[in-house]
């Protein structure tokens, strides 16, 4: 059966330095799996590599039995995959319908066209409109991203990230830098509207992780160190050693262990 | 469930103001009906779709190019060329078509050079830009069996068999032959800003990054706009062409480039009416403002850098600023002020231009004796009464604009406070 991502033995180096240490590792379709790791084991740049922002220096990502690796960020988005970014990446001179319907638009198959009006766009204007109320941000509809909140400009990250209708979605920290309210609030949100799509996550902040995964996968410098359900990995003796033994990677996670 | 999109509403307002613009295009030439005055209105629309396409590039899509007249200028020799074919009876469309085939010459030149440039954003495109207008410069003067040399290419518009009496011989003629291309480029280019493409352009120059990351191809889209442009560039070359009925080298030149980008920024990018400011004011700069003083290029670069610093936006961005304040009701506190700093500009602007025109003199027509006339006063130049005067001038009028400036900076933060304070009460009835 194929998967809905496979990884197969994916290395990266930067110079001399390899980050990504041959990682093998399947996602099945609908399966919510989160990904952790202390601060510089390469989980933003393993995203980076699945969604062609980097390629990588040798093994495979498959996408759905297709192979991604090596392709470029917009044609790995039109197959089904899409991505949020650590730091907020959003259209910061467009209103909040704006930067949604940019993310729409291509999947409806709008593409290049110059020949049609935007306002006549009934199928677009309605999926980003509903896109909008789904985010939450439909008392904003016309503000420009750069004026929300830093909570507001997250969420847009997500519904962008949506927009295209893509099964599989990578998230990478959504949650990032937000108080604990919100961050209770915004996992309910990405769980309601990656309903059915299977989603990839990394996170900092353990209780989101564990709250919202299917399987979890320690990612300790370059090398997947377990890839199980929290349980098992939350009992993991390697686990618990790795993390112990990082200074600041996150007393968190030994608190919360 | 919305029953609103973007303007539905206010279509009227719409309607209006295109019958306005179509209007005002017929109406002007009744106005100012000398020949000359004519010449220069034709001018000022070619200009105008000159600047848009630019715009198009610049304020749209975040491409700073440093050679537009590439497109503009080739635009103009094809339809000298398309003319001259007319003329001697070996191409069968009527003169009105020229501008077009300027136009299919500018997005022909724009695909192959676009091809190029458009790889690459930012600084590297700019410097592409550069690059290929010098370039084309540089083959101007090598080929002038297309280029003509030094002379150029000229032709005669009046060709072919005329279409109801319209022989393009009188300028009025070519004026309502521009208007209407004017009229109908401007349109199209505004309705380009709200087509999917015009809308993911404004993306890529926001962040091209995410644009990547939502199925679209950035260079693809750069490219794309950036043929379109180079049509508009070369009808708007095709028009100057059937204009001037001679063709030079200097129309792709770089001081063509650095005008379109200067005026296109004066005129304010931001907004899309921007560049018609900058278009109109471009050609008066050129034509009028030429013949008043022969320091004008000097003028330009001071009003260019006190755009720069003061004003970013350009003069769409303070009109619109100041219609925001208008809406409000706030703008008649402001009125005094205004004055303020007008009249002390003024006299800041009297000394300075005083010191320069006079320096000129010195430079230039020294020959002609120490003395000159500038606005009705007997200056010397070689006189320490002239000069100790305009240093007057300059410095007293400069220290009490600071002092004004200041005033009105401090009002102007009260406003925008007040009008914050209004928006939230509003928002709360």
């Amino acid at each position: 059966m194929t998967h809905a991502l496979e990884l197969k033995n994916l290395r990266k180096s930067f110079g001399k330095t390899e980050i990504i240490r041959g990682i093998n590792m399947t996602v099945s379709a609908g399966e919510r799996v989160g990904i952790i790791g202390p601060n510089g084991a390469g989980k933003s740049t393993l995203f980076n590599l699945i969604s062609g922002r980097f390629e990588p220096s040798s093994g495979q990502v498959l996408l759905n039995g297709q192979l991604i690796s090596g392709k470029k960020p917009f044609e790995i988005n039109r197959m089904g995959l899409s991505r949020s970014f650590q730091v907020t990446n959003i259209f910061p001179k467009l209103s909040v319908f704006e930067n949604l319907r940019c993310g729409v638009l291509w999947s409806l198959g709008y593409r290049y066209t110059f020949l049609r009006f935007l306002a006549n766009l009934k199928d677009a204007n309605e999926r980003t409109d509903e896109l909008m109320a789904m985010v939450r941000l439909d008392k904003k509809r016309d503000i420009l991203a750069m004026n929300l909140t830093y909570a507001e400009q997250r969420a847009l990250e997500i519904g962008i990230t949506i927009a295209g209708g893509a099964n599989v979605i990578l998230l990478d920290e959504p949650t990032a830098g937000m108080s604990k309210s919100e961050t209770s609030r915004f996992i309910k949100l990405i769980k309601d509207v990656t309903v059915g799509k299977t989603l990839l996550t990394v996170e900092h902040d353990m209780g989101v992780v564990f709250g919202l995964a299917d399987r979890i996968a320690v990612v300790v410098y370059g090398e997947l160190l377990a890839y199980d359900e929290p349980e098992a990995v939350r009992a993991n003796a390697r686990v618990q050693e790795a993390y112990l033994g990082s200074s600041v990677a996150d007393s968190q996670m030994a608190g919360q262990l | 469930m919305n029953s609103y999109y973007e303007f539905k509403p206010i279509n009227v307002g719409r309607w209006l103001i295109w019958s306005l613009f179509a209007l005002v295009l017929g109406v002007v030439p009744w106005l100012f009906s000398s020949s000359f005055s004519i010449t220069i209105l034709a001018q000022m629309g070619i200009a105008i779709i000159a600047c848009l396409s630019y715009n198009m590039l610049l304020g749209q899509g975040g491409m700073l190019s440093f050679g537009h007249a590439v497109y503009t200028g080739l635009g103009s020799y094809l339809a000298i060329h398309a003319l001259n074919s007319i003329s001697d009876g070996s191409l069968p469309i009527p003169v009105s078509a020229v501008p077009l085939a300027g136009g299919l010459a500018g997005m022909g030149f724009a695909l192959l050079f676009g091809y190029v440039t458009t790889k690459k954003a930012g600084t590297t495109f700019a410097m592409i830009t550069l690059g290929l207008g010098e370039l084309v410069f540089a083959m101007s003067l090598m080929i002038p069996e297309f280029f003509g040399g030094e002379g150029g290419v000229s032709g005669n518009r009046v060709a072919g068999s005329a279409f109801m009496g319209i022989t393009y011989g009188p300028p009025i003629q070519v004026y309502y032959l521009t208007a209407v291309y004017t009229f109908f480029a401007v349109a199209a280019m505004f309705a380009f800003t709200r087509t999917p493409l015009g809308r993911m352009l404004n993306a890529v120059r926001d962040n091209p990054e995410r644009v990547e990351f939502v199925g679209y191809n950035t260079q693809r889209i750069r490219y794309t706009a950036f043929v379109i442009a180079g049509f508009f560039a070369g009808v708007s070359g095709g028009l100057g062409a059937l204009n001037f009925e001679i063709v030079t080298a200097e129309v792709v030149g770089a001081a063509r480039s650095g005008a379109y980008l200067l005026f296109t920024f004066l005129g304010g990018a931001t907004f899309f009416f921007g560049p018609i400011i900058g278009a109109v004011l471009m050609v008066l700069a050129f034509v009028l403002f030429s013949e008043f003083t022969k320091a004008w290029l000097l003028y330009l670069g001071l009003i260019f850098l006190f755009m720069v610093m003061y004003a970013p936006g350009g003069i769409a961005s303070l009109i619109m600023m100041n219609l925001r304040l208008a809406m409000f009701g706030f703008l008649r506190r402001l009125w005094v002020s205004y004055l303020a700093l007008a009249a002390t500009a003024a006299v800041t602007l009297l000394g300075t231009a005083t010191m320069i025109e006079m320096v000129y003199h010195m430079q230039l027509n020294s020959t002609l004796g120490s003395e000159l006339l500038f606005m009705g006063t007997l200056l010397d130049s070689k006189g320490l009464n002239s000069w100790f005067g305009s240093v007057f001038l300059m410095l007293t009028g400069l220290g009490l604009f600071e002092l004004c400036r200041r005033q009105f900076a401090k009002e102007w933060e009260q406003i925008q406070e007040d009008i914050e304070k209004e928006i939230k009460r509003r928002a709360a009835l």
